[in-house]
């Protein structure tokens, strides 16, 4: 009896004991003399699930999950490498409700491939867009990328064709491609799932963006949060350079691209573009005056594209199957899909990518199940620490640049955090605005001061101390930052601080706790977790 | 596995340098491996990297301070970040990380007077479908409880 063993190496999956289950799997095969090799694949993203143990069968993958270290003895009783039924048995991966009804075209092989394996990413349709893109001339793949109407990922929404164009029309004997894989937002972790579980399809994005561009060399910069990331990272790069993909002769087209992957500092400001190449320059993370943009004056001075990890992962399926086939997906002005996070306080948190459009409640009910403590959702913030905090009354606001805009939100990574009703929103705008001083870089006046003085307007309102004046003074606080910040940190701090004003102001007009109450959720089962 | 962390060797620490001076902006890369090296960036670090990158010490210690990652003084033998970003707040964070601040005696940012563990805030992990979330001496772990932190803590104890 032989079998193929698929356990995520997922930080995500990790997190919740999927290294002892392979150890368990590896030891069990051992005792019982069978010859199972074992894949450390990455999350197909049904995080409830984790650790999601396949199993390869001639009817396709076979789920069970969530696994506990000490259940795969009994999953091998049962004979789970033909995928026989077992209390944990989900059936077949492809036919889970929640993975089924997604449109997965970043994430097409996300959890399914071996990471480190590039025959499995060329075997998946891997690299076809790179062989696409060396029969174009730089224009036409720039032309493509812009026709497919990708927008940036990473929160600000630009449209990446525009970007690419400045860079290949901006004459330098140097480029870069820099891809921004300072994932800081909190509910976000799609480049995190994809770093880990497809590596090649961002090194393959960036080789055709370096390409496209004229740029010789790369630079992926990674949160030191994301140790796991790092790692296949580097490793896959090597394995893609030992392949002939990354090097002076990439794919034998003569033309030169390599990547450095560099590990970031905990500083959240280094997601902002203009802090990020600071950073890589070897100086502290503060944002630079634009104009000029990166684009014609970018890293050590020279053109460069900076591009999230997302939009860059992209790119092969826009150049593989054609704008027009990526186009068709989404509303409005956002075309494509969006990956969306499920996050905090919500039952089933996962990975959803599907078209721009669906509305926030059909992503939270329909995909998410509600809370995850059953207790009535207050409210949900998108986009990360920067953005707006919305009640239950606007989550008919469909996922979609625009439409969030309309409503003073942003959609920014597509992250989405639920609350539930043990949430005091007074504590959650006072904390934006300790963000904001915690993490500000200090160049601007607005941001660097401002956020202080946010955080004790706040404390006076919580206190209430002259309140009525204090709320305006918030107010006219709010528009200085949105007026006066260079960056989107202290610019759009005054989303989720005055957003949680103006709907929840019945937690602004009373003593709040000393320190926040965690939400009352009692401990979900354990036993999945296998490092007990 | 506890932390790297050593007492401080000019002679590593010079060839660690030399390992990542010609890089194109080297200084990142460098104190992330003194402080691999290290468990810290001793002062005595920074005239041996101004000096290798030709910058000041003020260049040198300017990006030492900027960064959160970056410590100055050695850490406990193991390190615990607990998150405290939206995502693990909607989870109660907030309670575990007190209830772990009175078991140990020490507050986010501090070490216990035994030295055996460093307290670090950190803002995602990019774990928030399984809030509350921690690292441990770089292990992610995901729904951790007060309940399931006195484990992780007692478990760390014992094979100290």
């Amino acid at each position: 009896m032989s079998g193929t063993v698929y356990i995520p190496g997922d930080a995500a999956a990790v997190a919740m004991g999927a290294d002892a289950v392979a150890r368990a799997v590896a030891e069990q095969a051992a005792a019982r003399r069978l010859d199972v090799s074992i894949v450390r694949n990455g999350s197909r993203g049904l995080f409830w699930l984790e650790p999601l143990v396949e199993v390869a069968t001639p009817q396709g993958r076979i789920a069970y999950g969530p696994v506990a270290a000490d259940a795969v003895a009994s999953l091998f009783d049962a004979g789970f490498l033909s995928g026989k039924p077992h209390a944990k048995c989900l059936g077949p991966t492809e036919e889970i409700p929640y993975l089924k009804r997604q449109e997965r075209l970043t994430f097409a092989r996300c959890g399914i491939i071996d990471p480190l394996s590039l025959s499995d990413y060329v075997s998946h349709g891997g690299y076809r867009g790179l062989e696409r893109a060396l029969k174009l001339k730089p224009e036409a793949i720039v032309e493509e990328v812009a026709n497919s109407g990708l927008r940036g990922r990473g929160g600000a929404g630009f449209p990446t064709g525009i970007k690419w164009r400045t860079v290949l029309q901006t004459p330098a004997a140097q480029k870069y491609i820099v891809c921004n894989a300072d994932e800081g937002d909190s509910g976000t972790y799609a480049d995190r799932m994809i770093m880990e579980g497809d590596p090649f399809v961002l090194i393959e994005g960036m080789t055709i963006a370096g390409i496209a561009v004229g740029a010789t060399s790369g630079y992926i910069y990674v949160r030191s949060e994301y140790p796991h990331a790092i790692e296949i990272l580097r490793r896959a790069v090597s394995i893609a350079r030992e392949q002939g993909y990354l090097g002076p002769n990439v794919a034998d087209s003569g033309k030169a691209f390599d990547i450095d992957v560099r590990m970031g500092a905990g500083a959240y400001i280094c997601g902002e573009e203009t802090a990020l190449l600071e950073s890589l320059e070897g100086k502290r993370g503060q944002i630079r005056f634009k104009p000029p943009v990166p684009a014609i004056e970018g890293l050590f001075g020279k053109p460069t594209v900076v591009n999230n990890v997302i939009s860059l992962a992209t790119v092969p399926i826009v150049l593989d199957k054609g704008a027009e086939y990526y186009r068709e997906f989404g509303m409005g002005k956002s075309r494509g899909t969006l990956t969306i996070q499920l996050a905090g306080n919500i039952k089933y948190g996962g990975l959803v990518e599907k078209a721009f459009g669906l509305t926030l409640r059909e992503a939270i009910y329909d995909f998410g199940g509600g809370t995850a403590s059953g207790r009535p959702l207050r409210a949900v913030q998108v986009g990360g620490p920067l953005g707006a905090y919305f009640p239950e009354s606007l989550l008919d606001t469909p996922l979609d640049y625009e439409a969030f805009a309309a409503k003073k939100g942003l959609v920014g990574h597509g992250g989405i955090v639920v609350f539930d009703d043990t949430v005091n929103m007074a504590r959650q705008g006072r904390f934006a605005m300790e963000f904001c001083a915690h993490e500000s870089c200090g160049k601007c006046t607005p941001c660097r001061i401002g956020s202080t003085r946010g955080v004790e307007v706040i404390d006076r309102i919580i206190a209430d101390e002259d309140r009525e004046s204090n709320l305006a003074l918030l107010n006219d606080l709010c528009e200085l930052l949105t007026d006066g910040s260079l960056c989107a940190l202290g610019g759009l701090t005054p989303f989720p601080v005055l957003s949680a004003v103006r709907y929840f102001p019945e937690d602004f007009a009373k003593p709040a706790p000393a320190r926040p109450a965690g939400a009352s959720f009692p401990h979900k089962s354990t036993e999945t977790q296998s490092w007990r | 596995m506890p932390q790297t962390s050593g007492t401080w060797n000019e002679n590593r620490a010079v060839s660690r340098i030399r390992e990542l001076e010609h890089l194109p902006g080297a200084l990142l890369p460098i104190l992330h491996a003194l402080q691999e090296e290290f468990g810290y960036i001793d002062k005595a670090a920074i005239p041996l990297v101004a000096e290798a990158l030709n910058i000041s010490h003020a260049e040198v210690y300017g990006v030492i301070g900027f960064y959160h990652d970056f410590r100055e003084t050695p850490p406990g033998r193991h390190v615990l970040k607990m998150c405290r970003a939206e995502s693990c707040q909607s989870m109660g964070c907030d309670k575990t990380i007190q209830h772990v601040e009175r078991r140990l005696g020490a507050k986010l940012g501090e070490t216990t007077e035994d030295a055996s563990f460093t307290l670090e805030a950190v803002y995602c992990l990019g774990l928030c479908a399984l809030s509350p979330a921690v690292m441990l001496d770089g292990q992610p772990y995901g729904r951790v409880s007060s309940e399931i932190a006195d484990f992780l803590i007692d478990n760390t104890q014992r094979r100290a």
